[in-house]
């Protein structure tokens, strides 16, 4: 019997929450339907086919002119993205693991090096920072003027130029050519998010090997392997285990706050179908859009790393 | 000789920033004088603090932001100091807030009103991420015990809700509020766009809250659970008196350093064009007298997040490696280990 009321209970609160879910978003769809209607919006994707008119500064992979549909200038901004989020991802690693060693070596300045970058980096929001590098990589001097710290590569309020195999950058009537270049949104862009990240994964790096016990280094030692190798064949497997469902989501943030990119102007995804918003007024779509391509990336980077983690747990 | 070493290339990357930030810089507000210098122009901050630190709020009255401010701030001060832990501080929270609001719009007790489109800076900035952890806060507890409901459809909606919003980026949760909220609303009805923009925080800061109390929630021992069931309690007073004082006291510390995250986060707002401390910045660099001084601004706008963030992470520190709490250090203690190496 009481067991009988017990489960009557649990229907009634879940029919319950069912019920006040479904009038919300009836409340919400009728709405919808209403407001577009009075503002001559018509819902769904058609206008994905259309010509979006307007330039992109740069494209990746995508071929675009301003003829293009808006799907192709989509597609260019998630390329875009794609760009930055790889190329981000990987010299955060690169970076944050150097820092994050370097936090733990034997020298007391270089650790107070590390501790004051990963500091600073870490209280000061990515926004501001980005911002701050855009600020600096336009105020370079103008291709005429360009600053050469090293030779062939040129910094300029145009972009940055530097040397490819058999092509290197030489300075025209109004800008260089040849060689390969960054615009100064990408390049902003990419050092900040690269900056943001790596202090993180400094610190997943750093607190990955200070939780592998002193004792397995010791016993590397004792079998006679020299540092390098205690911290390669030893240490390093071991703190692989700890660092990778942090390092999974700080990849995650990354990719997720490459769409900043909106804020500087760097033609990503999210400002693509800003702007797309703004000269359509297809708001729920493009904000869908958004949305699904964003749930996309995160749902197969948390499958793929987690298949890789399992992989590692097996060793 | 290597610490020699060390030092000397330290002192020269240094010393050009050095002399750009110090000694070659202007602080007087003075224009002209920042154009013929090669330094720094700290004059354009000198010139523009008030309007960073409040905004378009009317000029005579931002004693009452000010105010509104220093009262945020010391609420989280005195909150921190007991660690969150002590039964006045949600009445105290509350006719804190109630008091800001009284405040910050006014028409009351002869203060003259200020509409919310008006407020702006710093001040902007401390109360949407104050409001928004007030509002999210008891949200997130809700989302974590949901999640962990035997309910199969609220767990089920939960999760859904948690990874969703887990899963975009913060941008697009604003894009909605300024784009598509409006349409949400039967014709007519509006919300204004600094209510959007706090109702979107909300809902993102609810979700990642969630899951840190969540994490509190799994840390509080099975046999806890079980006693309240001997006890015969009902499933809220299980809650209320057993499980969540333990688990929000073991999830202080990921809890603070969520707070700082999301203080961290509000900055988004400008993007949509809310007057917070960064867009009150950018306002201010449009100014003809001030154009192209935006490396001394950012430096000034990291500066202020910084003081913030860093007390806030060193309370957390300090939280982490002392579980009786930062009242009760006992003098001295052993030194934490972490800073040594792993040789």
């Amino acid at each position: 019997m009481a067991l009988d009321k017990k489960k009557a209970k649990r229907v009634a609160y879940q029919a319950a929450a069912a019920a006040a879910l479904a009038a919300a978003l009836w409340f919400i769809a009728s709405n919808t339907a209403a407001n577009l209607h009075a503002r001559h919006i018509s819902s769904g994707f058609g206008f994905l086919g259309r010509e979006a008119g307007f330039e992109i500064g740069e494209h990746f992979l995508v071929a675009y002119d301003s003829a293009g549909s808006y799907l192709r200038a989509l597609a260019v901004g998630l390329a875009n993205t794609f760009k930055v989020a790889l190329l981000g991802v990987v010299l955060a690693t690169a970076l944050g693991t150097l820092v994050g060693l370097g936090r733990l070596s034997r020298g007391p300045e270089l650790r107070a090096a590390c501790a004051a970058y990963v500091e600073f980096v870490r209280n000061v929001p990515l926004l501001v920072q980005l911002l701050f590098w855009y600020t600096l990589f336009t105020q370079l001097p103008p291709p005429d003027r360009a600053l050469e710290p090293l030779h062939g590569f040129f910094l300029t309020n145009r972009g940055i130029y530097f040397p490819l195999p058999g092509s290197a950058p030489a300075l025209g009537r109004f800008n260089f050519s040849g060689g390969g270049s960054v615009s100064p949104e990408f390049a902003a862009l990419l050092v900040g998010l690269v900056l943001y990240t790596a202090a993180f994964v400094a610190e997943i790096v750093r607190a990955a090997i200070l939780s592998v016990p002193r004792g397995q280094a010791e016993a590397g030692a004792a079998l006679g392997l020299r540092d390098p190798q205690v911290f390669r064949s030893v240490v390093l497997p071991q703190a692989l285990r700890a660092m990778l469902p942090p390092l999974t989501s700080q990849y995650l943030n990354l990719v997720k706050n490459s769409s900043l990119a909106v804020a500087i102007g760097y033609p990503d995804l999210v400002s693509i179908a800003n702007t797309t918003i703004n000269q359509t007024g297809q708001a729920i779509e493009g904000v869908a859009i958004i949305m699904a391509v964003y749930l996309t990336i995160s749902l197969s980077i948390a499958l793929l790393m987690n298949a890789y983690n399992a992989r590692v747990m097996r060793r | 000789m290597r610490r020699a070493a060390f030092w000397l290339v330290v002192l020269l990357l240094s010393w050009r920033f050095f002399d750009w930030a110090l000694v070659e810089a202007v602080w007087r507000p003075d224009p002209a004088a920042c154009r013929a210098a090669r330094g720094a122009c700290w004059g354009f901050i000198a010139d523009k603090y008030r309007f960073l630190l409040f905004g378009t709020y009317p000029f005579e009255e931002q004693w009452r932001a000010a105010l509104a401010s220093a009262l945020l701030v010391i609420l989280w001060a005195v909150s921190a100091a007991v660690r969150f832990s002590r039964a006045w501080l949600l009445p105290a929270w509350l006719a804190g807030l109630v008091l800001i609001g009284v405040l910050m719009w006014g028409g009351a007790l002869g203060l003259p009103y200020v509409d919310h489109e008006r407020w702006g800076g710093l001040a902007l900035t401390l109360l949407l991420t104050t409001f928004g952890l007030a509002f999210a806060f008891p949200l997130s507890i809700a989302l974590a015990l949901g999640r962990r409901s035997g309910l199969p459809l609220v767990r089920a909606l939960c999760i859904g809700y948690i990874e969703l919003i887990r899963g975009v980026p913060l941008i697009s949760l604003l894009f909605m509020a300024s784009v598509m909220l409006p349409l949400f609303l039967p014709g007519g009805m509006s919300v204004d766009k600094l209510l959007r923009a706090q109702l979107a925080l909300v809902l993102f800061a609810a979700a990642y809250l969630a899951e840190v109390v969540r994490g509190g929630l799994q840390a509080v021992p099975e046999s806890q659970y079980e006693m309240a069931d001997a006890l015969g309690l009902t499933a809220l007073q299980k809650n209320r008196f057993v499980v969540l004082p333990q688990a929000l006291r073991i999830a202080v510390p990921p809890l603070v350093g969520t707070f700082i995250g999301f203080f961290k986060d509000t900055s988004l707002v400008t993007i949509i064009g809310l007057f917070d401390l960064l867009q009150a910045l950018k306002v201010s660099l449009q100014e003809p007298a001030w154009v192209g001084y935006g490396a001394e601004g950012y430096l000034f706008v990291a500066l202020v997040y910084f003081a913030f963030c860093f007390a806030m992470s060193r309370y957390a520190a300090t939280l982490e490696n002392n579980p009786a709490g930062p009242l009760f250090t006992p003098a001295l203690r052993p030194r934490s280990s972490s800073s040594r190496g792993w040789r």
